[in-house]
Order: C-alpha cells, then sequence, then structure tokens
C-alpha cells in the first residue's frame, strides 16, 4: 500500500538528522523559556543549571522536570512565555483551579497543533477527497479543535459536529458520506451499535477510517469497532499541557504510535528517581515542547507509563513510535474521555457539606463508560422522606457535574459501609478492563 | 401527644432488612406498624415500635442511620370512607402530607393511620376539632 505522508521530510528523517534538529530546538527553546519564564528560570536556577549547559538533546538530563503540581502553582498566568497580545487561543482541562490546566497559544502554536493532527490524518488515509466527520467535543475541550484543524489541513471536507446527538451524527455520516471519523472509542463503538441496530451492514456506511482518541481502548475494542464500522481504527494520543491530540498518532501498522518528536521530545523516566531509562523500558512517558511559543513545557512529566521503540516501522516513518500507555503513576481516571482525579470529588463533598467518605466506581457497559460515586451520608443528614435523600444525591450528582464535566450517578449509602482496605478506603474500583 | 416514628435507612442488599428484625427480636422490641419507602439504591424503613429507646440504641450501636420523627396517630372506623374523611379534614386545615400508612386493630372494630404532616400540631387540632380519636404511644404499646 503507497504510503502518503503529511510532511514528508519530516516523518521519515533519518535519525541522526532528527537528532540534530531537535538538538538545534532545543538550546533556543530553553533559551525562550529561561528568559520569559521566571517559575522555570528558579527551577533551573536552584537545580544550578543555565541555558548555557544545554548544547543539545545529550543534556536534557539536565533540566528540572516540570510536574502537574507546578501547573497548580503557577496558574494562570505562571508558565506563559509570550505576551498575551501574541496569544490567540486557550485550551483547558476541567477541574478546579488547581487541576485545571489552562494552555496558551501563538498562532503558531495553533499552526504547529494542526500540522501534527494533519499528520494523523494523512497517516489514517486522509486526502483532500475524503470527508471528516469530527465527531469529539468542540470548546476548552481540545479533541474537537485539533482534528477540525488537521482536517482543515489535509483539504479535508470538515463536518464539525461536535460529540452527542447520535442520530444527526448517522444522518449526516450517511447523507454526506462521511469517509474519516474522529472522536472517542467508545463514542465510536456507540455509534457503530447505533447503526448496527438501525439494520446498516458494514459494507452499506461509507466511513473508511477512523482516528479515535482521548481515552484508553483495548485491541479488542479497536477490532470491534473495526468490524462493525468497516473501517480501519487508529490510535491518537495528546494531551492539553503539550497541546493536545497529535502529539502521537498511529499508521497502517497499528503497532504503537509515532511521536511527533519534531516538536515534542519524548523521554523514558523512572518514577521514583527520575532517572532517564534506556529505548524500551517502561516507565513514566516525560515531553518536552520544542517548537511552542507561548506555554513551552521543559521535561513535563505525564504521568502515563509507557515503552518508546525505534523499531523500523514498516509505513516508512522513522518517528519513535510510543506503545498505548499502560496506567499513571498517580490516581487518574480517564471516564468518558475527561480526566478525573479523586480530590475533585473531595472537594465537592466538602462544599456541599459532606465528610469526603466516599469511593467511584467505573466500569464499560455496552462500550459506554458508566461512572457511580457513593457517598456515606450521616446521622444528621438522613431523613424519613425519600425525597429529600433523592433531592440530595441529585444535587450532589449536579454539583459534580459542574466540577467534572460529566455526570456521575450518585448513591447516598451508611456511615462505615464503603470497603476500607487494610484501615484505608478504598477511593476507586475501576472494573473496565483496558490493559 | 405525638407518636414516635423510627426511621431506619436500608441499603439494597440481601438480608438487610432481616438483619434489622433480628436485632429489634433479640432486643425484645415488638414491631407495632410497619412501611417501607424503597427505590432501586436503597429503602427507607418506618417503624412504630414499643420501645423505640432500646430500638433506636441497639441500631445506633450496628451502624445503622437512624432517625426518630413525631407522626400523628389518629382512630377512624373500619368501614367505608372513613379514610377519606379523616384525609379531609386534612385537606381542609390546609395541611400538607408527606405520606401515611395505616394498620388494623385485633380486637376493636377500628383502624388505625399514622400521618406524616408538616405540622403536626395543627393536623392534631383540625383532627381533634372534627371529632376524631388521636392516640398515643401508650395507646400504641397496647395494641
Amino acid at each position: 500500500m503507497a504510503q502518503n505522508y503529511y510532511q514528508k521530510e519530516i516523518e521519515t528523517m533519518p535519525l541522526e538528522d532528527m537528532q540534530k534538529l531537535q538538538s538545534e530546538k532545543l538550546v533556543k527553546q530553553v533559551k525562550h523559556v529561561y528568559e520569559n519564564v521566571p517559575y522555570y528560570r528558579d527551577l533551573m536556577d536552584k537545580k544550578g543549571v543555565t541555558p548555557a549547559d544545554i548544547h543539545g538533546i545529550e543534556d536534557l538530563h539536565k533540566l528540572p522536570f516540570l510536574t502537574k503540581a507546578d501547573l497548580r502553582d503557577a496558574y494562570p498566568y505562571g508558565l506563559l512565555a509570550k505576551p498575551l497580545e501574541d496569544c490567540v487561543r486557550i485550551q483547558s482541562t476541567s477541574g478546579t483551579t488547581g487541576r485545571r490546566v489552562v494552555a496558551f497559544y501563538t498562532q503558531k502554536d495553533v499552526d504547529l497543533w494542526e500540522d501534527c493532527c494533519a499528520r494523523a490524518i494523512v497517516a489514517a488515509g486522509g486526502t483532500n477527497k475524503d470527508v471528516c466527520q469530527v465527531a469529539y467535543g468542540y470548546g476548552l475541550f481540545t479533541g474537537g479543535p485539533g482534528l477540525n484543524g488537521g482536517s482543515h489541513r489535509v483539504g479535508c471536507l470538515t463536518l464539525p459536529m461536535s460529540s452527542g446527538n447520535t442520530e444527526r451524527q448517522i444522518q449526516f455520516m450517511m447523507d454526506l458520506s462521511a469517509t474519516i471519523l474522529c472522536c472517542t472509542p467508545s463514542y465510536a463503538a456507540y455509534i457503530g451499535e447505533t447503526l448496527k441496530e438501525q439494520g446498516y451492514k458494514p459494507e452499506d456506511i461509507p466511513l473508511k477510517a477512523g482516528i479515535f482518541g482521548a481515552e484508553p481502548w483495548t485491541e479488542e475494542m479497536r477490532r470491534g469497532i473495526e468490524a462493525t464500522l468497516g473501517i480501519k481504527a487508529y490510535d491518537i494520543y495528546g494531551l492539553t499541557e503539550t497541546s493536545g491530540p497529535g502529539v502521537a498518532f498511529e499508521c497502517c501498522e497499528q503497532t504503537g504510535m509515532h511521536i511527533n518528536e519534531d516538536h515534542f521530545l519524548a523521554e523514558i523516566i523512572d518514577p521514583d528517581t527520575g532517572e532517564v531509562l534506556p529505548e524500551g523500558s517502561k516507565g513514566e512517558l516525560v515531553f518536552t515542547s520544542l517548537d511552542k511559543e507561548a506555554f513551552p513545557l521543559l521535561r513535563y512529566r505525564t504521568r502515563d507509563i509507557c515503552v518508546l521503540s525505534r523499531k523500523k516501522c514498516s509505513c516508512g516513518r522513522t518517528l519513535v513510535k510510543m506503545a498505548k500507555p499502560m496506567g499513571r503513576t498517580d490516581d487518574m481516571l480517564i471516564i468518558r474521555g475527561v480526566n478525573v482525579f479523586p480530590s475533585q470529588i473531595e472537594t465537592v463533598l466538602l462544599n456541599e457539606g459532606y465528610q469526603p467518605n466516599y469511593q467511584i466506581v467505573v466500569d464499560r457497559v455496552n462500550n459506554t463508560d458508566t461512572f457511580e460515586v457513593n457517598v456515606e451520608m450521616n446521622a444528621e443528614q438522613f431523613t424519613d422522606k425519600l425525597s429529600d435523600i433523592l433531592a440530595m444525591e441529585k444535587s450532589l450528582a449536579n454539583a459534580m457535574k459542574t466540577m467534572l464535566g460529566i455526570n456521575p450517578s450518585v448513591h447516598l449509602v451508611s456511615p462505615k459501609t464503603i470497603a476500607r482496605s487494610e484501615g484505608k478506603a478504598v477511593r476507586v474500583v475501576d472494573k473496565r478492563k483496558l490493559i | 401527644m405525638a407518636i414516635k416514628q423510627l426511621t431506619v435507612f436500608v441499603e439494597n442488599k440481601q438480608g438487610a432488612l432481616v438483619s434489622i428484625t433480628d436485632t429489634l427480636a433479640a432486643h425484645n422490641v415488638n414491631i407495632r406498624a410497619l412501611s417501607i419507602a424503597e427505590t432501586q439504591d436503597f429503602g427507607i424503613l418506618r417503624l412504630i415500635v414499643n420501645d423505640e429507646e432500646t430500638a433506636e440504641k441497639t441500631l445506633s450501636e450496628q451502624g445503622y442511620l437512624i432517625k426518630i420523627t413525631d407522626v400523628v396517630g389518629v382512630k377512624i372506623g373500619d368501614a367505608p370512607g372513613k379514610l377519606t374523611a379523616a384525609l379531609g379534614v386534612l385537606d381542609k386545615a390546609g395541611i400538607n402530607m408527606e405520606y401515611l400508612y395505616a394498620f388494623m386493630s385485633r380486637t376493636e372494630k377500628h383502624a388505625y393511620v399514622v400521618l406524616r404532616v408538616e405540622d403536626n400540631t395543627a393536623a392534631e387540632a383540625a383532627l381533634e376539632g372534627a371529632g376524631f380519636h388521636l392516640i398515643t404511644a401508650a395507646d400504641v404499646c397496647k395494641l
């Protein structure tokens, strides 16, 4: 099968040339950050590193890490490296001030992000003859805007559907003969099941490819979606901190995602010691943005556990590949594509006058995540009126929806009934078998 | 005047109810009247017992959520239209009702209605004013 590339020179660049390019960009980027981001300059000063110590990617390990805690401390402008008048966009994750990530983009940042998404679309077989249906959420969430921009760059006819309203998704897909679908894998599976229920066979569906990401999914789920929709399904990876989707993307080989390493320099580290691990080791994925102007994070710890590989790929791309993340080093959950921290639930409970005695139960039923929160009620809150208890549950669910952006089903339970393991309450029960 | 009602939160689990009634039996608490309101996940068990203090103490010790609420008890005739007459009195007096349950007497030709209303005093006054006989905690024990 003939391979198409969006930016062939970069995507198939020999390793030596790529490393030279990365080194040049890194030296410039460190200087830019040191001069414009006092927060990071302090971290470097504390470590006794100056831009003069960074001669190339071989010196990357000398730089301090950035973590989610730094993003919290520096919220909202502390890591901004450009004047606001040069910025044209923000994107954000859900969450409280502390947990919320607000990333800033200059026009150039948006351009390079969209290029990354365009590479993913072309790797999935996309051309300007395609009709690309973007059913990721639009707005602060990066999914919709990222793939929308990428689709424009490739020249596809773009259907900016956003998520939800499945009947309408199907109507547009069939009437306008959409050939590429971009959304979360669980939504793709849901659309597939709905099409099947309506009597459509895979050969009746115009789609040929799907680009699915923003949440964990299994190989089994991939085969299921491919069979129902009659397509080839490609994984895509990204995070708001670095840009959004398109940090890494899958090619026809479907054996891991090529990292756009001309923009995002990847390392695998030991999450406990911070030591850089050799290729092929399992550890925490760390990214350094080489080109981002407004929000250039250096050595940002993603908390995703992952493996990198430079094994030759049959697609011809030389970009390093990352395996599907195998877990997290923190307690973050991804539910219906949304990042959820147990501490966010805790904050809501305290705000609403409850003790933080709760348990989150996540499962996947018919390819859709279920999200339940059990909360212990105390004697003062208990009442003999059923309607009052139901109203309390509803009001808690609403407060959580406001905080997280997704709706849990809240159940009030008796005190001390939430399972405790060795005296410590089990806060999260994830029944999904995703890894 | 009011009767003490014991409310217990019951999770929708196998054996949840029997462990409550078992505890009460073990402490010699006799149930005079009972009603359950349930949802898919939990139930609210409302009890009139001969000894609510013992019931509250033993169930609380076992970790149950308990609430004691004052409710109004009224005696009505065991004949068609008698419940309607009592409810009509409350309706006319503009008293909102949350829920009610009723039970029969073994010895007399009477029924008893337990009423959970917004305003107990007003409900009692309205019912007595209309000639209804209210029942007390002591009456309940004798039933």
